[in-house]
């Protein structure tokens, strides 16, 4: 499969993403933000994580408006798989791609450690695990507190857009488990057509033992499993 | 064309916990000022506009702050419109 990596002025998280999708076997592109065009036969576009314009007024609130995401819109509307991490979660909610909003993490403290995630659901991201099963991903955001209107909220749970909670080792969803104070529990949602997802946590990080762990290559098979079939 | 200022206060929605007010408020009552309460943090932008009246002004404040300043799912914002007296700044 074909990655495109998308690098803002302010991304730090580009480099592991590229080095996940290369040591996973993919062809990985670099995106730059004032790209107008994309590459032809890209399957994924991943917005990485990072501090895109400092974060200035909000995070992502510029990065949204920047030439390329007017293609990763377009190439979204056409059923392209959009991956957004952690401050690429940030943008997709605020470009309107994703529900909802990320916020100051509830305890006003920047956490960065290892997590444990369960996958809620089937979808194009997750295919390679099995429903319930935990993750040990890490997490390193100051402003991942998930939030959304009440109407929001309510349509996003009952339609199935939770992908990952944030739980304990044993999957239990507890307070103390929650890094953020987001509601629910909720590290990552997908949009209702099921073709783009945003995650705080960094599963690109995690793809390889010797790097601390290997629980988020299901990830990148998922993808790779859901292009099979559309191919096939 | 007048020259106006425009002041904007952007807040988190009053649905949402505002965590950052609470610690302060908290910390201002350990300094002995129980009496203050609903303590809120917000930002606060100023923008010069270029306007021929306070309402058109007003208008072109209001289309920043819902297209860029303010997130709706999260922040309310306030407007307030001042007139520069004389010259044009």
């Amino acid at each position: 499969m074909k990655i495109g990596v998308v690098t803002f002025p302010g991304s730090n998280c580009e480099a592991d993403a590229v080095r996940a999708g290369n040591v996973l076997g993919h062809d990985v592109v670099r995106l730059w933000h004032k790209d107008t065009s994309l590459p032809s036969g890209l399957d994924v576009i991943i917005l990485p994580g990072g501090f895109s314009y400092g974060d200035y007024l909000r995070t992502g609130a510029i990065a949204r408006f920047s030439p390329v995401m007017a293609e990763v819109t377009r190439f979204a509307a056409n059923g392209g798989y959009v991956m957004g991490i952690c401050n690429g979660f940030q943008i997709l909610t605020e470009a309107g791609l994703l529900p909802g909003a990320l916020i100051r993490n509830a305890n006003l403290s920047f956490v960065c450690k290892d997590v444990w995630l369960r996958v809620e659901q089937r979808t194009p991201f997750t295919s390679a695990y099995t429903n319930g099963q935990v993750l040990r991903i890490p997490v390193a955001h100051g402003e991942g507190r998930f939030i959304a209107p009440a109407e929001v909220l309510e349509r996003i749970e009952g339609e199935g857009q939770v992908v990952f909670r944030y739980v304990d080792p044993a999957g239990s969803m507890t307070d103390a488990a929650n890094p953020n104070g987001s509601v629910n529990n909720i590290a990552g949602i997908v949009n209702a057509a099921g073709n783009v997802m945003g995650m705080m946590p960094h599963p690109e990080r995690y793809v390889e033992d010797t790097l601390g762990g290997a629980d988020g290559c299901g990830v990148f098979r998922s993808l790779s499993a859901a292009l099979e079939t559309l191919v096939a | 064309m007048k020259t106006y200022t425009a002041h904007v206060t952007i807040t988190l929605r009053r649905a949402i916990l505002d965590v950052q007010g609470k610690t302060v408020e908290h910390a201002l009552h350990s300094l002995h000022m129980p009496q203050l309460t609903n303590v809120r943090i917000g930002k606060y932008v100023e923008m010069v506009v270029q306007a021929p009246d306070a309402q058109t002004a007003r208008d072109v404040a209001d289309e920043a702050c819902s297209k860029l300043l303010a997130n709706p799912v999260m922040e309310d914002y306030a407007i307030s419109i001042e007139e520069h007296e004389g010259a044009a700044a």
